[in-house]
Formats: structure tokens, sequence, C-alpha cells
């Protein structure tokens, strides 16, 4: 007797696969989800008899491709499209043998599947919060609500959003392909960014009252670590992983006792989880192809890896992430990633440097509203004892804070800015972590490329 | 997502003479990829027999050492996984699907726990 609950965990394992396979057939990601959904229905009235199959994600992706196979067959207005499918349909259409012989279709195969579908839910016609729901709908199996949840949204909106994007993919008549051409590093890019930016909002959240919100990290960390499975040649893949792997290893020292931030300069790094940190060694290894310049994303996980190599603050070796930032600024530059090369600079070479650096960009139009640049310009100038100043400054990065605890934590080092003599006055910089995240008049989170950002701290 | 240790036990005086088949070992092959593609594995090893292995016992303010073999229980672990999964029954799945790629003439154990991540 298998319980609902072991056919459920059989069918969230297989999910997105059972949709990639329904999809490539119908070529329709929203049909394709309910048709998976039908096959999550038998498998639910079978196997409580006959048991789980031996191969259930075969059992489940075979039925879904006849259910497939049938709508293409019934529907007249999918006649083009089943000319194109053409004989593919006539293997697909096999009904699920017993036992599936191991030579039952190629794994690659199923590989491609998953990697079209994750190309289509990432694809640049769709907006980018569309992108990010589609995705971890379809490929992180997560329920509507659990994402409504993660992004402090409702529902019916999330739902809504899913819904529409859905519809945005089929009038748009996105090819259901893994794109090889001239659009590839594009379009393999935008794959890329929802990944990150869905780790950035578990990371340091931009609204609300938690400032981890770890669900999410690990959501994103899962997509990325798939990711890297199934493009193995691709560096930039393998640099995101290993950015998120890093990244996520702080989580648990992020937080104080009581939910308050912890900047990276007071982290205790016994807390920082070693194993996440061999992962993201490995996968910057795996990133590094030799003659191939480094991209945005395997410079970042450079950064973080020079971080999670010092087992102490003071061991930090700022001389190496500034040459680092200098060519993230090459490669993708932004004045979000400027304003992290300044902040290493200020800790190379001191504060006064640092600040010059900040001073040149604060007139940035994308910082205009970005409570990292005066949080940055206030930590500078209470390292050079200009209270006053740093306090305004602190203040000012208070009101732009949208994350209510990282404002109390700059509204308390406003406070303390105003008692330079007392202890736990902050005299190191806040080095940070990535977490771009400008937004968009539209309330879109958009970003000029993946900057880092001076979370104050890490 | 909780992540779970999973510990794999078996009687090591009486493992099957041939050891892995290589049809097994091709099926653990495939088991390896499919987990890691699902981005599921985040660490994984067998261990060397318990006769290369030591005890070290702190009892009543004094330290005791012992050298393998530890004949004593029947069922020793014989390797471990971290994995990350959303709730213990999608580990179990997992598991299973771990003990399946077996031949028959092997008897083994498979004990799930969840991570404290307090």
């Amino acid at each position: 007797m298998t319980t609902a609950s072991a056919v459920e965990a059989v069918f969230r394992i297989e999910q997105a696969r059972v949709i990639a396979a329904a999809a490539r057939i119908v070529r329709d990601v929203g049909i394709a989800e309910e048709i998976a959904q039908d096959a999550l229905v038998s498998a639910l009235e079978k196997w409580p008899d006959s048991g789980v199959p031996e191969k259930p994600g075969a059992w489940l992706t075979a039925v879904a491709k006849r259910r497939a196979v049938d709508l293409v067959r019934r529907r007249e207005n999918y006649a083009r499209k089943l000319a194109e499918v053409g004989r593919s349909l006539e293997h697909a259409a096999e009904p699920p043998p017993a036992e599936p012989s191991p030579d039952s279709g190629p794994e690659a195969d199923i590989d491609d599947d998953l990697l079209r579908l994750i190309f289509t839910a990432c694809h640049p016609v769709l907006p980018t919060r569309a992108r990010i729901a589609l995705t971890l709908r379809l490929l992180g199996g997560l329920t509507t609500e659990e994402i409504a949840r993660a992004f402090l949204a409702t529902e019916a909106a999330v739902a809504q959003r899913i819904a529409r994007a859905k519809r945005s993919l089929a009038a748009a008549d996105v090819p259901f392909e893994v794109p090889y051409g001239p659009d590839r590093a594009a379009r393999l890019d935008s794959v890329l960014e929802v990944v990150y930016l869905v780790f950035n909002e578990g990371y340091s959240a931009t609204k609300g009252d938690d400032w981890v919100r770890p669900a999410l990290c690990e959501d994103a960390l899962r997509l990325a670590r798939v990711l890297a499975a199934l493009l193995p040649n691709e560096p930039e893949v393998h640099g995101l992983a290993a950015l998120l792997e890093l990244q996520a290893s702080r989580i648990p020292a992020r937080t104080g006792p009581d939910g308050s931030p912890v900047l990276l300069a007071d982290q205790d790094r016994t807390r920082w989880n070693r194993l996440l940190i061999r992962r993201g060694f490995a996968a910057l290894d795996r990133a590094a192809v030799p003659g191939v310049p480094p991209g945005p994303y395997v410079l970042q996980a450079a950064i973080a890896a020079c971080h999670a190599q010092a087992l102490r603050y003071e061991d930090t070796d700022w001389a190496v992430i500034v040459t680092l930032y200098g060519q993230l600024a090459a490669v993708r530059p932004s004045p979000v990633v400027e304003l992290n090369r300044a902040v290493a600079v200020a800790m190379a070479e001191g504060p006064e440097t640092g600040l010059a650096l900040v001073d040149a960009i604060a007139g940035d139009p994308e910082l205009k509203d970005y409570h990292l640049l005066p949080s940055v310009r206030g930590d500078l100038l209470a390292r050079l004892g200009r209270w006053d100043a740093a306090r305004e400054e602190f203040l000012a990065a208070a009101a732009l804070a949208r994350n209510d605890r990282e404002r109390e934590l700059l509204l308390t080092r406003a406070e303390r800015a105003e008692q330079p003599e007392q202890p736990g006055q902050p005299g190191r910089a806040e080095q940070s972590e990535q977490a771009e995240r400008a937004e968009r008049a539209a309330g879109e989170p958009g970003r000029t490329g993946p900057g880092p950002d001076v979370v104050p701290g890490g | 997502m909780p992540r779970f240790l999973t510990l794999i036990r078996l009687d090591e005086n009486n493992l099957p003479e041939d050891g892995f088949s290589p049809e097994m070992g091709e099926r653990m092959g495939a088991l390896l990829k499919e987990i890691t593609e699902a981005g599921v594995m985040l660490d994984t090893a067998a261990l060397t027999p318990t006769s290369q292995g030591r005890r070290v016992t702190y009892s009543g303010g004094t330290l005791t050492g012992t050298d393998g073999p530890f004949t004593e229980t029947k069922e020793v672990i014989g390797g471990y996984s971290i994995i990350q999964a959303k709730d213990l029954a999608e580990a179990e799945e997992w598991a299973n699907r771990f003990l399946k790629v077996h031949d028959e003439v092997w008897t083994v154990t498979c004990e799930i726990r969840q991570i404290s991540e307090d």
C-alpha cells in the first residue's frame, strides 16, 4: 500500500521533467503543467494498489506524453504544430512498459527537455517577476502559495502573474527550445539572472521584517545546482553555483539571536557552513577554463571565495578583492560594482581613498534611492571620525532602506555615531555581499549587471 | 528545505562475495547522476571497513580508544550521504532509489535522519 504522501514525494521529484516532456509535445508550458497534474492523479489512483513502479519517473513521463499526444491530436488548432513534431509522436505515444528497459529513451532527451523548459520559463519576452514566478513554479516545484509567501505577495497576485506569463509565452509563440545561436549567451544570462534574483530576495529581503529568508536561498541554490549539472560546459553556470554556495555558507552567521543583521566583519566565522564552502570552491574550480576570461558570476564567486578563505576578518586579502572588483567593473560596469570596489579600496588603502571613489559616483542617477550609498558613506565618514556627517548618512540610508531589519541597524548606527566613544562603534568597513536590487520605477526588479552590493555586512 | 544525513548500514562480515556487479555499478552511476541533476545531493561517500577504524570513548573523565573491527554490532555504517529535500517523504524516496540499485543478494539499511538546523 502506497501512501499519498509517498506518491506526492515521487511526483515532486519528477514534476519538472514530466512537465518538460509534455511541453516538448504540446509546446505550451501551461497545458504541460495541467497534463503533469493529470499524470499525478493517475498515479494517485493506481499506485496505492499496484505499488510505486520500478521507474516512477518514466511511468509519469510516459503517461504525460500519451496525454500530450492525445491532446495535440484532438485539438485542431495544434494541427500545425503536430506537423512540426512529426514522427517523434509515434514513438512518444507508446504506453509505458511495465518494466522499462534501461534503454527506453536516452537520458539526454530528458535533460534537453528540462533545459528547454528552463530557457522557456526564463524567456526575455516575460517581465523579470513573471520569469521568477514561473521558474519557481515549474522547475522549483513550489506551489503558488509558497511563492506568494516567499515574496510577500498575495496568492491571487502570484497565480495571476503565472497565468499571464503562460499566456504571454503562448501568444509570442516562443519556441520550446534550447538556444544555440547568437542569442544563447543573452538567453543563458536571463536564466542565471532569475536564479540570482531569487537567491538575493532570500539573502537580504527587499521588504518585510525578515532580514534573511533561507528557504528562498535554498530554492535558488537547488536550481543553480540543477543548472550546473545540466550545463557542465558553461563556466558562468558554475560561477553562479559557486557564488551562491559560498554566500549561503554564511547564512547561519548573518543574523543574531534576535534576528538582527550581523555584519560580515562581526560574524562568527565558526558558524559558516564548511560543506557549502567546500562545494563553492569545487564549483569555482570547475568554472575555471584556461584561456577563457572569467565572467561576472565567476568574478563575484572569486570575491566570495576570498572572504571564505579568511578565517578571521583581519585576514581578508583586500588587495585581491580590489583587483577582482576592477575586473568585474571591466566586464559588467555598474555604479553598484564601483561602490563595492570603493569599499574594498577603503579597506586596502584607507577610508580617505575609498570615500573619494564613493563621492565620484555619488551623483549617479542609478544610485539615487540606493540605501547602501549613504550607508557606505556613513561608514567611511565614521572611520574618518567625522561623526556628524556619518550620522546624517546613516539616517538617510535608514530612510531609504526597505527592509525593516536593515533600517533598524542603520538607525542604531546613526545613534552610535552621536556617541563615538561608545564601544561597538564600527571601525571597519561593511564589505558586503552581492545582492543587486536596483528597482525600476515599475517596481520590477532589474539590474545593470550582477553587482555585489554593499549590504551592511554580510 | 531540510537537510538529511542518510547512514548506510550493512553487515560487513556478510557482504556479497562479488561485491559490486558491473550492472549494479552502472545503475549506481546513473542514480548518482540523477540525484545530482536534481540538485539534491550535497555530499556522499563510502567508508572503508571498520577494521581500519578507531573508536575513542570518553567516560568518567577518561579516554579509552579501541581499534576496529567493531564486531559487537551486526550492522556498521558503510557509507553516508547528505541530501537536501523538501521533507522526509522526499528523502525516503531517494533512499528507496538508492537501495533499489543494489543486486538482490545485498542486505542494506538506510537510516534517514534530519539534520538539526538550529
